[in-house]
């Protein structure tokens, strides 16, 4: 086990690199020179030239990413373009609004797919079954920004229940927080909850099949114990796997819903970032993303562990 | 599937006459699904409006009559008109032709790069199938929507950029569906048989094992051509995609947003048709995986890839 952690971590690191590799690479072929676009009509040689220095610029493109890399892994991310703050410090300041957002959304997710997707699979064939399954096949065509428009339009234009958007911190006042989380929440959660309510009914569905059911039917338990204690230990291992899936779609679907809802977090900052080609805060943005998706799969799989006995981590 | 033993044992390439039965069964099971072909009939007339579009459309996309300007949907205006007074109906018609053309021509550059990676990967394996798959392993490590948006970010926005930002995020699902489908493919009888008549890696590879590779491949070209047209929405919502005034349903809705308590009618239409158009490849793309490769990871769970 602890080899394969072990084992783990290093392929995780390895990604990472990659990752650090490609963004870097990607960001610094960016056509438009930062330091010009940042001095703007100030444009003064001399300040150019002193600005490209600090920010080493002017040295050869390995050099820079090794430098960048060195810093990057004492958690010093370089310096914004635009506004000359630290990056890292940026990105500290965004990653408790979505990583809120992001668990709220899961929260909605796996409230609404768990129990209709267990209900939906005992009784499948019911109206219930039949109204979820084509409901979830209709979202799952919904882009995620256009769910959220309409949200707006409803619950905020049309019933004024609740904010547009905005954030408000939760010690500010919880009743806000919650009130503008709302529909973030609902719209990333609704959509990645009617996918997994299609992976929790089917893996409910097939071990309902098995021979270990219809033996625990037939020496007499009841319908609850077979269901708790025989049908779903075996499935919640391909749910598992689908729910680690889908944390990544909801990242993707955090960046963009973080727009539209004007939600101060990490994917906000990353498009502001492409606005203003400041690839700075985009290359940490970039690498922090991904770093928690990495972690993410990774989580996922050590969970395997503990949810399935049968499988061996050598 | 039919056992692959009978299929191009003497060398002779795919049997024509057992081939094009297997196609004729194929289709024969698609079109027995009616959810398959509700999604080529909307499909078809989606490609008809694109094609069509400035013929059949009402107005012109960028007719300007600032005196009817937000209006509601009218027999005049169906959709309603836009800000400037620019019928939406005509619009999200004609919108019809990025969505298509940006989804078909990313799914293109997808399978072009990423098929001959997962062949080259799952036929010789060793450092180079380690070395490609590490490379896609990386691609995977970022959500899609934010490797198509740092792509962009140094491609620039535009139409071109975007389906190549989109052709790039899909390339690894492609390459590691075909490298899967070879590494079984590669041990069956018929391809041992052939290398001990003597045939060559190429001639391997092009008339053994691509035929019997394409199963997979086009369930998921189906599947994925449904989540590039979400992800060229998604682009141009953001700015990054197709540039005004070309119309592109991504970009109406954002712009839509601005009027929103005066004309709802400009966000709700171009969501509804990307809602439709998504829905028909879907329902295309489960129809012909149930066909042609039951096994495969449903619609739902290459989403959950994204």
């Amino acid at each position: 086990m602890t080899g394969y952690v072990v084992r783990r971590l290093f392929q995780m690191a390895l990604a990472l690199l990659g990752v650090s590799v490609i963004v870097f690479a990607l960001i610094h072929l960016v056509p438009g020179d930062p330091v010009r676009i940042a001095l703007g009509t100030r444009f003064d040689p001399d300040i150019y030239e002193a600005l490209r220095a600090r920010a080493g610029l002017d040295r050869p493109i390995v050099v820079q990413y090794f430098a960048w890399l060195g810093s990057a892994v004492t958690g010093d991310l370089g310096v914004s373009f635009r506004s000359g703050q630290p990056v890292a410090g940026l990105l500290l300041e965004r990653l408790p609004a979505t990583v809120t957002l992001a668990f709220s959304a899961l929260f909605v997710a796996l409230a609404v797919s768990i129990p209709l997707g267990i209900v939906s699979a005992v009784r499948s064939g019911s109206k219930l079954d039949y109204l979820s399954t084509a409901t979830s096949q209709i979202a799952v065509s919904v882009p995620d920004f256009w769910a959220g428009i309409m949200y707006i339009l409803l619950f905020s234009l049309v019933l004024s229940w609740l904010p547009p958007s905005g954030y408000v911190s939760f010690l500010e006042s919880p009743v806000e927080w919650l009130r503008h989380l709302a529909l973030p929440a609902l719209t990333i959660g609704l959509i990645s909850g009617s996918i997994i309510f299609r992976f929790v009914r089917s893996a409910v569905l097939e071990a309902l099949n098995q021979d270990y059911t219809r033996t625990a039917r037939a020496k007499g338990l009841s319908e609850r114990q077979v269901i708790w204690r025989h049908v779903m230990p075996n499935a919640w291992i391909p749910i598992v796997t689908v729910v680690g899936l889908q944390l990544g779609f909801l990242l993707s679907g955090v960046i963009i819903v973080e727009v539209i809802f004007a939600w101060p977090g990490i994917g906000r900052l990353a498009l502001l970032a492409v606005q203003d080609r400041d690839f700075t805060v985009l290359q940490g943005a970039v690498l922090l993303i991904a770093f928690m998706f990495l972690v993410i799969n990774l989580l996922v799989d050590l969970l395997y562990g503990y949810l399935d006995p049968r499988v061996r981590y050598d | 599937m039919t056992p692959g033993i009978d299929q191009g044992v003497g060398d002779a390439g795919e049997p024509i006459a057992e081939h094009r039965s297997r196609a004729r069964a194929t289709v024969d099971t698609v079109l027995r699904n009616r959810l398959a072909v509700a999604g080529l009939i909307v499909l078809a007339l989606l490609v008809l409006a694109a094609i069509l579009g400035p013929t059949i459309a009402p107005y012109d996309i960028n007719d300007i009559n600032v005196a009817d300007r937000l209006t509601g949907p009218s027999t005049a205006h169906w959709f309603g008109t836009d800000e400037l007074g620019r019928d939406v109906f005509s619009r999200v018609l004609i919108g019809a032709r990025v969505s298509l053309l940006v989804g078909f021509i990313a799914v293109g550059i997808a399978l072009i790069v990423g098929v001959p990676i997962g062949l080259v990967s799952g036929f010789y394996g060793g450092a180079a199938d380690s070395w490609l798959m590490r490379m896609m392993d990386i691609l995977f490590a970022l959500p899609a929507i934010l490797l198509a948006i740092a792509i962009l970010a140094v491609l620039g926005p535009g139409i071109v950029n975007a389906m190549i930002a989109i052709g790039i995020v899909y390339t690894p699902i492609f390459a590691r569906i075909t490298r899967g489908s070879v590494l079984t493919i590669k041990e069956s009888v018929f391809v041992r048989a052939a290398r001990s008549l003597g045939a060559t890696d190429g001639r391997i590879l092009r008339t053994h094992i691509l035929p019997n590779v394409t199963a997979p491949i086009t369930v998921q070209a189906s599947l994925s051509l449904a989540f590039a047209i979400l992800a060229e929405a998604a682009l141009s919502f953001l700015g990054l995609g197709v540039q005004p005034p070309a119309p592109a349903w991504g970009r109406m809705l954002s712009e839509g947003r601005g009027f929103f308590e005066q004309a709802p009618w400009m966000a709700i239409f171009p969501g509804v048709a990307i809602v439709i158009t998504v829905m028909a490849f879907n329902f295309v793309g489960d129809g012909l995986r149930d066909a042609l490769d039951p096994q495969q990871r449903s619609v739902i769970e290459s989403r959950g890839a994204e």
